[in-house]
């Protein structure tokens, strides 16, 4: 086992943020009925977790009115991003491979929710909400969409390769950043781990059936690392449905030594929950968790799946008007009476207004210029001298 | 028609043990500070050596880089108990087991685990048991490590990041233990890929290998583990990547090879100077196949107007490709032949017909001999 020694590293690691200082002080402050600090309660439901080899989270959870109204107000940018980026690409704006998280945004938002700005998050190429919720602007996240200058990846990545502060990227290899997250950890840990950051290694249903994602479990497990290995599980790995690629479509079982957890991850406040409880995981030098989002995607793998040829057109309105995340928090805000209905629709407009003029801005931003297509190979000042281009005399000098 | 005019002709009778060639090699240095009178050492303040073998001097560069680097770690299979070739051996007493440690089985894994380890700032050194065994962790070392700084615009990388591998045949490797992947990864921008020849190469460039803000494989020919011994500077210092040596200099072919083929073209060199004495050759250690020294090659081709590649790795698409295109386009008017090669074959390697299969001396000579006759 390795001693938790405090050693210098180039890390990116920051404080514990102080987001969850209202929850810290609720007991002795005084509370209006209409503040952000109001506190409400909630009823998860009898199936919103199963467990393999742990306790259930709470089934009972509080949240203030500042971060209920937070949840819903990133799950409804995610959604309009999505959707902004949908037209953009149907407009030609937007070029190449696309993968929209249309459903899936209590995911992203219910782990930010619990996510501390030290903890580390790498995922897969669905990578869109995460890259929001990390931090980047909607305006930055477009503008890489399109291969823009002021893209969050310099307009160099594009939609599969967003990045952040400690947000490790979207990554375009299926599988290939769980060992990556491994890794991620370790350094974490090696590094003393003052503030118990942790790191969600997120990949999907296809992607659970790779190797590499086995052998992650068995080093993080190996060396106790403060991994969380979240399995997005929407039901198809691109078009295979998950049962036909999986002996066991119990994903959240799947690290065997490793204990695993089961999320209703259609319900932001489930997955606030599960997060909450992988912290005091952490926190207790348990090592890694699995954790199984349950979840779905309303549109197709990528642009060009219509989404509709393996799965039925019912079974995707059948998600839509009982389990979408949104109208979920949405419903439940306005039956605790967190917010009225005016107040939800000024968010919508809010919300509406805010990444349409993000995709604005974004259009307005140049290509990146050609010689970009030279630099960030090597560092400055180690590269060769020359590199080829495409025609033999066409050798870009250093 | 007999064997050697067909140009395939195989070790002969006369071909010595490939031990003997390094043992009375030039290339090594056996005069203690004999060493400093090479530019790239004569900047080393302390002009203390010592003998030490390949795996020895390997082990003396992850010691210093673990020493003078707090963040750097060292893991792979077997690594713990100091690696099946002897590479780590007491580091993992000397350093932690924190520091020093095994891993499973699991190339693509352990690969990926140390891009993720470096992307946090932190060195990570690797070890592949066998370069023969990279390819599981193909896909990590050309998809992630060496496309994150650039996919991500520079904001993320695995720089800190080093891959050591033993490489090259080893007299009785077969298949799985013999290879030379590095063509494979010389097609990979963002990667650096060298190959040392000796000791006090291989501490130089590993050093260099590990400090280098890229991700860096360094392939070290595992027959040299135990083989090549020299005197080797104690201090710390390194060797430039991505410029070759010229380790003899000539006027009327030049000869470029690396890793234990090196051992091998002395050989070969040493018998054609006797061969036709009115002719000099030039002999290049390449030392880094990406980025390679195209300068230097092209500078002594233009001299001479004839080259030798020599590599073990499979003759299509081998490195020695990219050496003739490139010396084709930049000395065409001054050949006085084609650009000639001698490699291993369009096989998988051999177990039993290994000597037949690598770059031998006679078959060197043999073509010399035609480069000369065009």
């Amino acid at each position: 086992m390795f001693a938790l020694r405090p050693v210098r590293l180039a890390a990116q690691g920051v404080p514990v943020a102080s987001r969850r200082v209202m929850r810290a002080g609720l007991a002795t402050e005084a509370t209006s009925k209409t503040g952000d600090n109001e506190e409400f309660t909630f009823e998860l439901g009898p199936d919103s977790f199963l467990t393999h080899n742990c306790d259930m989270p709470a089934l009972t959870t509080t949240a203030t009115r500042g971060e209920l109204l937070d949840m819903y107000r990133t799950m409804s940018q995610i959604r309009r991003l999505e959707t902004v980026s949908d037209q953009l690409y149907k407009s030609k704006l937007i070029r190449g491979f696309c993968h929209l998280s249309t459903g899936q945004e209590a995911v992203a938002a219910g782990m930010e929710a619990e996510c501390n700005e030290g903890d580390a998050i790498i995922t897969a190429y669905r990578c869109h909400g995460f890259t929001l919720t990390r931090g980047q602007s909607a305006m930055s996240i477009l503008a890489e969409l399109m291969g823009r200058k002021d893209g969050c990846s310099h307009g160099k990545g594009g939609s599969m390769h967003m990045f952040g502060k400690n947000f490790f990227g979207g990554n375009g290899i299926v599988g290939a950043q769980v060992p990556l997250g491994a890794g991620i950890a370790f350094a974490q840990k090696y590094g003393g781990n003052p503030n118990h950051n942790m790191t969600f290694a997120l990949y999907g249903d296809g992607a659970a059936n790779q190797g590499q994602v086995f052998e992650a479990y068995n080093m993080a497990k190996l060396w106790n690392l403060p991994v969380m290995f979240v399995c997005e599980n929407n039901k198809y790995g691109m078009g295979t449905s998950a049962h036909r690629a999986a002996a066991s479509t119990k994903y959240y079982t799947r690290g065997d030594y490793i204990s695993g957890l089961k999320i209703n991850g259609m319900d932001v406040l489930a997955v606030r929950e599960a997060t909450r409880y992988s912290r005091q995981w952490t926190r207790e030098l348990m090592g890694p968790l699995v954790l199984e989002m349950a979840t779905y995607r309303y549109g197709g793998h990528s642009m060009s799946d219509p989404g509709t040829s393996y799965r039925s057109r019912e079974e995707i309105a059948h998600m839509r008007s009982t389990k979408d995340p949104i109208n979920g928090l949405r419903k439940r805000l306005l039956e605790a009476n967190v917010i009225d209905e005016e107040g939800i629709k000024a968010i919508d407009r809010a919300v509406r207004v805010e990444i349409d003029e993000a995709a604005k801005q974004a259009k307005a931003s140049p290509e990146p210029d050609l010689k970009e297509l030279w630099t960030d190979i090597y560092v400055k000042g180690t590269e060769p001298k020359t590199v080829k281009g495409c025609e033999p005399f066409d050798i870009h000098h250093y | 028609m007999p064997l050697r005019s067909r140009g395939y002709a195989a070790a002969s009778s006369d071909e010595p043990q490939f031990i003997n060639l390094v043992q009375k090699s030039s290339f090594l240095n056996r005069d203690g500070d004999a060493i400093f009178q090479d530019p790239e050492f004569s900047r080393i303040s302390s002009k203390e050596t010592k003998n030490v073998n390949y795996y020895t001097a390997v082990n003396d560069a992850l010691a210093t880089a673990l020493e003078t680097d707090e963040s750097a770690i060292l893991f792979g299979e077997d690594v713990a108990f100091g690696g099946v070739f002897r590479c780590s051996m007491g580091l993992e007493s000397r350093f932690g087991k924190d520091r020093v440690f095994n891993t499973p089985l699991s190339e693509q894994g352990l690969v990926g685990f140390g891009i993720g380890v470096a992307a946090q700032g932190a060195t990570a050194i690797a070890e592949i048991q066998f370069a023969d065994y990279v390819f599981p962790a193909f896909d990590q070392i050309v998809n992630e490590a060496a496309k994150y700084r650039y996919r991500s615009g520079n904001q993320f990388h695995c720089g800190g990041l080093t891959i050591r591998m033993p490489g090259m045949a080893v007299g009785h490797g077969g298949h799985y233990h013999s290879q030379s992947p590095e063509a494979f990864f010389a097609h990979v921008p963002g990667l650096k890929f060298v190959v040392p020849r000796s000791p006090a190469q291989a501490k130089g460039l590993l050093l260099a290998a590990i400090r280098d803000p890229n991700p860096v494989i360094v392939m070290e020919p595992k027959i040299l583990y135990r083989a090549a011994t020299e005197d080797v500077p104690v201090a710390d210092y390194t060797l430039p990547l991505g410029k070759a040596a010229v380790l003899q200099e000539g006027r009327d072919m030049t000869i470029v090879g690396w890793g234990s083929q090196l051992y091998t073209l002395e050989e070969a060199v040493r018998r054609a100077e006797a061969k036709w004495p009115d002719r000099s050759f030039e002999l290049i250690d390449l030392r880094s196949i990406l980025p390679w020294d195209a300068d230097t090659v092209i500078r002594s081709v233009n001299k001479t107007g004839r080259l030798l590649i020599a590599h073990e790795a499979p003759l299509t698409s081998g490195f020695g490709a990219e050496i003739a295109a490139t010396v084709s386009e930049a000395c065409l008017l001054k050949l006085e032949a084609p650009v000639a090669r001698v490699t291993g074959f369009d096989t998988p390697f051999p177990l039993i017909h290994e000597k037949f299969y690598v770059p031998s001396i006679v078959r060197c000579l043999d073509k010399m001999e035609a480069l000369f006759n065009y």
